[in-house]
């Protein structure tokens, strides 16, 4: 930032109005037009009043200079999701071929108290694309620092993906997946950063070859907390397009019985082992009568294929979806068990 | 479940536009017109519309509109974005005031705003001269924000003007960001987001693209959305939001899947974020109101059919009797 900035008083005092700096005095400020007929009259406190008229100035005059630069500066602090002074001052960054370090310092003083604003993310991004590869290290410190105080912030993890994928960085982000699972096991976001990085790091050898040891993981997940949805659709993910893969793994058939023999959230894995029996699953007997203990009184005559009961077991366990499994149970397809 | 206070919520939107000295109206004034558009539909909605100066508003909508390219700023005097010219259109569109624009420069200008991702380097000067291939692969790559194709489409659309897209790359960026699950990230492998569906499947759905949607898949994902309290998320193991009633329940509209989440209980959570004192709806019961959650828990209760409101369309967030004067004529 320059250093001729008078937002502060060096010895900490008031802030010194603009129209009462030295370097702004060849300036008249422009006030907000309010159109013909105002609806609504704003009324803006002094400082921002004084500020935006002062950028309308510059904005109008295309100016391009340090000062211009400053009160950029200011605006934002003031009003950090306004388009038109961001973009602004992206046109003075390029005239004056500003040291972009400098800049990302910036953004980084005013994205931290900023984390879901789309302006400042799209700034970020514009900056880190020209600094280029480099740049790769401090983009995931930064989301990193955003995601250790919300660990789903939609724009931080969009940001993270672009820049792996743009510039690089993959080195550590299974292992930061793991972390963010162990601080919340529930963290969709984490779970679905895993998959983005076991199918595209160019680093790990891809789907096929992380399958195994991910369904391990995620079974270990799902037996801790069995009504964790994101585990359960991760396990889904791990085998698409890969249903005889998906049959042929016992590791999945055992993880449902597990839980079922449980007294709670059974919902995910009767709704897996649903999705297992349409896909061709031949079930074991075991199978079979767990299933049949936990039948509803109401439900299917007792020679209804297993499929049917578990969708009725379903309406009766899931209320809040019932169309749907009674859409599931209608739908079943012919040649099931 | 208790009932719709409608008067109520009137009377807090009409405060909203009326306010001098708020706080929160200096930080919003850059997107006045987006709180506009909320306020006035909602109005509608509930069949109040009325109870505004039509030529007042108009006559402000048209003071935002930036007069050399045509598109229109966030409040007076504010360069013009994609977002807020959509907003301008469809208050102007409430009003049945469409007549007032110069449609073919609106529509020329709309590819040319801000709200696009800009290739670097590239400069999108606003002339009336033929796209050149610079141009074009800007606009590409401009797509590439599902909110910003979702709003330059559904723009157009109103307009009659779809043909100034390239639909197909548009559909086609869309469809590289569906996931598993059925839903769709921000980008490819970006996580589902009931926000990034919504504007996946609604400008899917103006462009005749949905059978590129698994309504199944999706439908299940949409309808998980509904947590114990009635209300809906945004992804899993998120809390409920009342701007989830509009988000997920459009979504399940338009792939015709909103029979399978529970309704009434969507309907009593949405009521029970009301301030039945003051009006408004907040984000969840017992918190602060605001005019954006007023809008979708109004609009979420216009597609659960609750009675009395307008019905309003999933697609194009306007009140159908106002989409269907514009595509099937008064």
């Amino acid at each position: 930032m320059s250093s001729s900035s008078s937002s502060d008083d060096e010895l900490g005092g008031a802030r010194i109005p603009i129209g009462q700096r030295p370097e702004w005095s060849d300036v008249r400020p422009v006030p907000q037009d309010e159109g013909p007929r105002p609806v609504v009259a704003i009324a803006y406190s002094g400082e921002f009043r004084e500020t935006m008229d002062y950028f309308r100035a510059v904005y109008l005059a295309g100016e391009r200079s340090p000062r211009a630069l400053d009160l950029t500066g200011e605006a934002i602090e003031m009003n950090p999701g306004n388009y038109t002074i961001w973009h602004f001052r992206r046109l003075v960054l390029e005239a004056l071929n500003v040291d972009l370090l400098k800049e990302r310092e910036f953004v980084d003083h005013t994205a931290s108290h900023n984390s879901k604003n789309y302006q400042i993310w799209h700034h970020r991004r514009w900056l880190a694309e020209k600094l280029g590869p480099e740049a790769a290290n401090r983009e995931h410190e930064f989301t990193r620092s955003v995601l250790a105080l919300d660990a789903k912030n939609y724009h931080a993890w969009s940001h993270r993906q672009w820049v792996l994928q743009a510039l690089g960085g993959w080195e550590n982000e299974l292992d930061y997946c793991h972390q963010l699972l162990e601080d919340d096991i529930f963290n969709n976001s984490a779970w679905n950063q895993r998959y983005f990085v076991i199918t595209k790091s160019p680093l790990l050898g891809g789907l096929q070859a992380m399958r195994d040891s991910e369904v391990d993981y995620t079974i270990e997940a799902i037996l801790a907390n069995p009504q964790n949805e994101s585990p359960w659709r991760y396990l889904r993910g791990l085998y698409k397009g890969e249903t005889n893969l998906l049959l042929n793994d016992n590791r999945l058939t055992d993880l449902c019985l597990k839980v079922l023999k449980t007294d709670c959230s059974r919902v995910l894995a009767l709704s897996l082992l649903l999705d297992l029996l349409c896909n061709g699953l031949q079930p074991s007997e075991e199978l079979k009568e767990v299933v049949e203990s936990m039948r509803h009184d109401r439900s299917e005559p007792s020679n209804a294929n297993l499929a049917a009961v578990i969708c009725s077991i379903l309406e009766a366990m899931d209320p809040m979806r019932l169309n749907y499994w009674a859409w599931r149970r209608s739908n079943l397809p012919s040649e099931i068990c | 479940m208790g009932e719709l206070e409608a008067e109520k919520h009137v009377q807090y939107i009409l405060s909203v536009e009326k306010r001098k000295d708020d706080f929160e109206s200096l930080l919003m004034e850059h997107l006045r017109i987006n709180g506009a558009y909320w306020g006035l539909t909602t109005l509608d909605l509930l069949r109040k519309i009325e109870a505004v100066d039509s030529d007042e508003v108009v006559s402000w909508v048209m003071s935002c509109q930036d007069q050399d390219c045509g598109g229109f700023g966030g409040n007076v005097g504010h360069d013009a974005h994609l977002h807020y010219t959509l907003s301008a259109v469809q208050i102007l569109l409430l009003f049945d005031r469409l007549d007032i624009l110069d449609i073919d420069k609106v529509s020329d200008c709309i590819l040319t705003l801000p709200g696009y991702k800009m290739k670097m380097g590239l400069f999108l000067a606003i002339s009336g001269v033929k796209l050149t291939l610079a141009y074009s692969e800007a606009l590409n790559a401009a797509l590439l924000v599902h909110r910003f194709s979702y709003c330059a489409i559904c723009c157009l659309s109103l307009l009659h003007h779809l043909d100034k897209i390239n639909a197909e790359k548009a559909v086609d960026y869309i469809v590289s960001c569906k996931n598993l699950d059925g839903g769709f990230g921000s980008i490819p492998g970006g996580e589902s987001h009931s926000g990034q569906i919504f504007c996946c499947v609604g400008a899917l759905a103006i462009t005749g693209s949905l059978h590129h949607v698994d309504r199944d898949l999706l439908g299940w994902w949409l309808c998980e959305r509904q947590c114990k309290d009635g209300g809906l998320n945004g992804r899993p193991e998120k809390l409920a939001d009342v701007c989830y009633s509009w988000w997920v329940l459009s979504s399940l509209t338009m792939i015709d899947r909103v029979h399978w989440i529970d309704r009434e209980k969507l309907a009593a959570f949405i009521l029970n974020c009301q301030d039945r004192e003051n009006g408004g709806i907040s984000d969840r019961p017992d918190n602060a109101v605001d005019v954006f959650h007023t809008y979708f828990g109004v609009a979420g209760l216009s597609l659960l059919e609750y009675p009395g409101l307008k019905p309003i369309d999933p697609a194009y967030a306007l009140p159908v009797d106002v989409v269907n004067r514009i595509f099937f004529g008064k």
